[in-house]
């Protein structure tokens, strides 16, 4: 019975998604349709790649952690992010992220991030111990860290160019190309695909760190395993349209409620539907009813922030 | 060190550093000429000198026990006082005042967003008590989310109005902002400490879910819901008149239970007293760093904080595995 009603879950969420997507590309379709629709599937490409990544990175961290209000951001990713457009604003004005090669930008993004979270991870787990309570708090320290610095430096900037950072601070998919698009996606789908050959051991991790090693998972190796997957992942997402990562806590807490499981495999699977649905609804409402005025984590956050206190509030209905 | 000598070795710190805050900066004021001050010195003494460094050691001690408190209810180390979506509701309001109420006062742009930070956690209260407690991780979860629906409101119409750098301003933690008749609505927090003192051990039952705390005879949602708005008036205070200030919710109430477990009531004032020293050094280092000149207390917090705590954790660490 469980079983079915998982099944019919994960089925009608893919389904949606599915429509989701379509809906987008395919409504309206008039005008130059070559044009239109090479434009809408790189973005849709872009918006599901990130959600995906996003969604999968959440969950696998959550699971390693055992904590379900934890995003990967907190270990300081997002701030990283944020200091280094805000420096480059802050040193050579709002131009240069106009002329700075996207290609540079998307990289020198993509590896800082994972550089820092290497180096964390490389210091903390330098002897055999993965304390990840103390991973977590040196986290925080050096994201807050970032996070001061860069609020010092947008005080400091010039409002005309603050407007010109803003942009970058806001999650949009509006400046990906294909050759961004080529790049995230090289980086990112190997790195799932490879996460998912653990994902039996994920499910063991969750019953926590004693159980796991009690049924054999080889815990130190396979933690520090997914904690560099999450962080390519947050790099690659982040650096490609922006931070967007409330939106993993947001669909990883709503695929719990919905799923009555405790695999990780379907719930991953479900996350990633709920991202892609969000998402690309939020960029559809953002285009075809905002006229671009407003950033798209705002829709995200406001109507999958509602939706997640109905899902909670229903549940007590239903005790 | 031991924990007889924690105690009176902070306080002696923070009568130092009190006195030294007291007359640190442009003006000269000396303690042995306490008793013949000019008019001008008087002046800088009684609107900028007390209030700033009352001003800290409000803030210091509110801050730090707020995080006790939220993290104690949540039994989750990784809460921080404003967790259950205060500052949104108090961005929310500054935004709102701002854009209605331009000409307004400061002081009446503060208490039109403390009223909206109160009205949020009122909010946010009758939202957790329709939900159904699986586990004390609803809180946090909850408050995040609900954070969140207030921010991207409050995102929303800055970003038309083009207000996002001024919210941002007014948000930085700033103590050289913090003069005579704009900082009193930081006293409320005085009270509110103390209560959450009163009611230390019952949060603490509280911490350990709702069946186990109504089987020790404890009302779980009031004990809960007390708690909650002591925190919220508490950060929220702090916001308005002085601004962000990192670690102090989250880091300090960590560092204490690491070095000193978790019994809440002997650890809030600790927390307290940590908080408050703290937060007075930082403060002096950045007024002197670039003397005549100082450096907003953000980043110095953020700096030296950082640096602390890192070798705190490691220190931490160490004796733990040895």
């Amino acid at each position: 019975m469980k079983h079915r009603r998982n099944l019919v879950i994960l089925g009608i969420l893919l389904g949606l998604a599915l429509a989701v997507v379509c809906l987008y590309l395919f409504v309206p379709l008039k005008g130059n349709i070559q044009y239109i629709l090479r434009l809408r599937t790189l973005k849709v490409l872009a918006i599901t790649l990130t959600g995906a990544a996003i969604a999968y990175a959440t969950i696998v961290f959550q699971t390693i952690t055992n904590n379900r209000i934890l995003t990967p951001s907190i270990i300081g990713m997002d701030a990283v992010y944020q200091l280094f457009q805000t420096a480059l604003v802050f040193l050579w004005g709002s131009t240069t992220l106009q002329f700075v090669d996207k290609q540079i930008n998307f990289a020198l993004t993509v590896a800082l991030m994972i550089g820092f979270a290497l180096v964390l991870y490389r210091v903390l787990f330098r002897k055999d111990g993965t304390n990840l309570h103390f991973l977590l708090l040196v986290g925080i320290v050096m994201g807050t860290l970032f996070g001061s610095l860069t609020t010092f430096l947008q005080v400091l900037i010039d409002p005309n160019e603050y407007s010109g950072l803003q942009t970058r601070l806001f999650a949009s998919v509006s400046r990906v190309n294909s050759d961004l698009l080529l790049f995230g996606g090289g980086i990112t789908i190997p790195v799932m695909l490879y996460g998912l050959r653990h994902v039996r051991a994920l499910d063991a991790i969750a019953l926590g760190r004693d159980h796991a090693i009690n049924l054999g998972v080889d815990y130190g190796p396979v933690v520090r395993r997914m904690l560099i997957i999450v962080a390519v992942l947050m790099a690659a997402s982040t650096a490609l349209v922006g931070p967007i990562t409330f939106l993993g806590l947001l669909v990883a807490n709503a695929s719990y409620h919905m799923l009555d499981t405790y695999r990780r495999g379907p719930l991953i699977a479900a996350a990633i539907a709920l991202s892609t649905i969000f998402l690309v609804g939020a960029q559809l409402v953002m285009e075809r009813v905002f006229a671009y005025s407003t950033p798209i984590s705002v829709i995200v956050n406001f109507v999958g922030g509602i939706y997640f206190l109905y899902l909670v509030l229903k549940e007590r209905a239903a005790w | 060190m031991k924990r007889s000598l924690l105690i009176p070795v902070l306080s002696a710190a923070l009568v130092l550093l009190t006195a030294a805050s007291l007359f640190v900066g442009v003006t000269d004021v000396r303690l042995s000429g306490l008793f013949r001050l000019d008019d001008d010195q008087v002046m800088v003494l009684l609107t900028s000198r007390v209030p700033r460094t009352a001003a800290i050691i409000l803030a210091g001690v509110g801050m730090g026990v707020a995080g006790l408190i939220m993290q104690q209810l949540s039994r989750n180390k990784f809460v921080s006082p404003t967790t259950s979506g205060t500052d949104d509701s108090a961005r929310l309001g500054i935004l709102v005042a701002m854009i209605l109420f331009g000409s307004a006062s400061t002081m009446q742009k503060m208490i039109l967003a403390l009223l909206f930070a109160l009205a949020g956690t009122y909010l946010f209260m009758l939202i957790l008590d329709r939900i159904k407690f699986k586990d004390a991780v609803f809180i946090p979860l909850v408050g995040l989310m609900f954070g969140n629906i207030v921010s991207s409101i409050t995102t929303f119409f800055a970003y038309r109005y083009d207000l996002l750098q001024a919210v941002t301003t007014w948000l930085q933690g700033n103590f050289a902002l913090v003069i005579k008749g704009r900082y009193e609505l930081l006293y409320l927090a005085v009270p509110a400490v103390l209560a959450a003192y009163v009611y230390a051990n019952k949060f603490t039952i509280a911490g350990m879910g709702e069946d186990f705390a109504i089987n020790l005879g404890v009302n779980y949602k009031r004990v809960v819901n007390i708690g909650l708005a002591l925190v919220s008036l508490v950060s929220a205070v702090v916001i308005l008149t002085v601004g962000m200030l990192p670690f102090l919710g989250l880091i300090i109430p960590n560092l204490v239970s690491m070095f000193q477990g978790d019994h809440l009531r002997r650890n809030l004032p600790l927390t307290a007293l940590v908080g408050a020293v703290f937060l007075l050094a930082c403060d002096i280092v950045g007024r002197l760093i670039i003397f005549p000149y100082e450096v907003p207390i953000g980043l110095t917090v953020g700096v030296i904080g950082s640096a602390m705590f890192l070798y705190l954790l490691w220190k931490g660490q160490r004796t733990s595995e040895a």
